[in-house]
């Protein structure tokens, strides 16, 4: 396991480089299909607006996938992160059109922890909105 | 109806092999846009110091949350499936899950709680290769919301 940032280059408050992605109907047809889960809130505006929400939303675990991009581009390495945990705060609602949504994803170094790692603090956010709280991970650095 | 928390504790049986394969490591790498290399070529994987490509971090979500089917569709605990929304994720990593790997899950519920009406599930996956060796440890929290008033 290898990073490319090294720990001792690194200071509580540094920055990861944001990261914006875009999420569209088509995007999440072929999220479901590599996930295994199928559930129509994720694909039929019918059945999603049927059980209270405003339109077909993200998976979670999609945007969960997509926040630790932040921290895995910046490392290298993906098999560098020790531990990863999200809660789902407010869903990405996905229109059915040619922009979709965006999610917008910074981090930022919070802690210095033993053994090389650091807890990394995660912000997404979509349509103005945070869809992820508590968002850590701790990864470890060369 | 409040779950019954006498399921608190209660340990279901190890789940059959799942296989992970390339391929699959594959398609779930480019279905949320993934470009790194250590996902879908065996060299990049090396140079990173690993035995084979490896699966991005939230892969194993489809593999521990199969196994949870056990928990939140016994007749016994009687969770009203149609009403759970996913509240939180967490994992924790011995190693990254990769291409060859024979992963077992044991589901465990660790907490049952009611809350304005709404029964919150943790369930825990602990997750071990075919040599009985700790991979990763997935934390679920399904939230049931509470059903409408008649």
């Amino acid at each position: 396991m290898t990073a490319n940032i090294a720990y001792d280059d690194v200071e509580v408050g540094t920055e990861l480089p944001a990261r914006t992605f875009p999420v569209t109907r088509a995007t999440l047809v072929r999220y479901a299909g590599a996930s295994g889960d199928f559930n129509p809130i994720h694909w039929n505006e019918k059945f999603a607006k049927e059980v209270g929400l405003p339109d077909v939303i993200a998976h979670g675990m999609f945007t969960m996938a997509e926040a630790i991009r932040v921290v895995t581009d910046w490392t290298g390495d993906p098999g560098a992160v020790v531990e990863y945990g999200v809660r789902f705060t407010k869903p990405v609602v996905v229109p059915n059109d040619d922009q979709g949504a965006l999610i917008e994803v910074s981090g930022k170094v919070a802690a210095k922890l033993d053994d090389n790692t650091v807890r990394v603090d995660l912000t997404a956010m979509s349509g103005g909105q945070k869809v992820l709280g508590m968002s850590r991970a701790v990864v470890r650095l060369a | 109806m409040a779950l019954d928390q006498s399921f608190v504790g209660r340990t279901y049986p190890p789940t059959a092999p799942y296989e992970v394969g390339r391929e699959k490591i594959r398609e779930f790498a480019e279905a949320v846009g993934e470009t790194n290399p250590a996902y879908t070529d065996p060299e990049a994987a090396k140079a990173f110091g690993h035995p084979d490509v490896i699966a991005p971090p939230t892969f194993v979500f489809s593999i521990t949350f199969r196994a949870a089917g056990q928990v939140v569709q016994d007749p016994q605990l009687g969770l009203d499936y149609s009403r759970v929304v996913h509240g939180d994720q967490k994992f924790a990593y011995t190693r990254p899950v990769r291409a060859g790997d024979r992963l077992t899950v044991t589901s465990t519920i660790e907490g049952i709680k009611s809350l304005a009406g709404n029964d919150i599930l943790d369930i825990r996956g602990e997750v071990h290769d075919e040599a009985g060796e700790h991979v990763v440890t997935a934390w679920t929290k399904l939230v049931a919301r509470a059903a409408e008033e008649a």
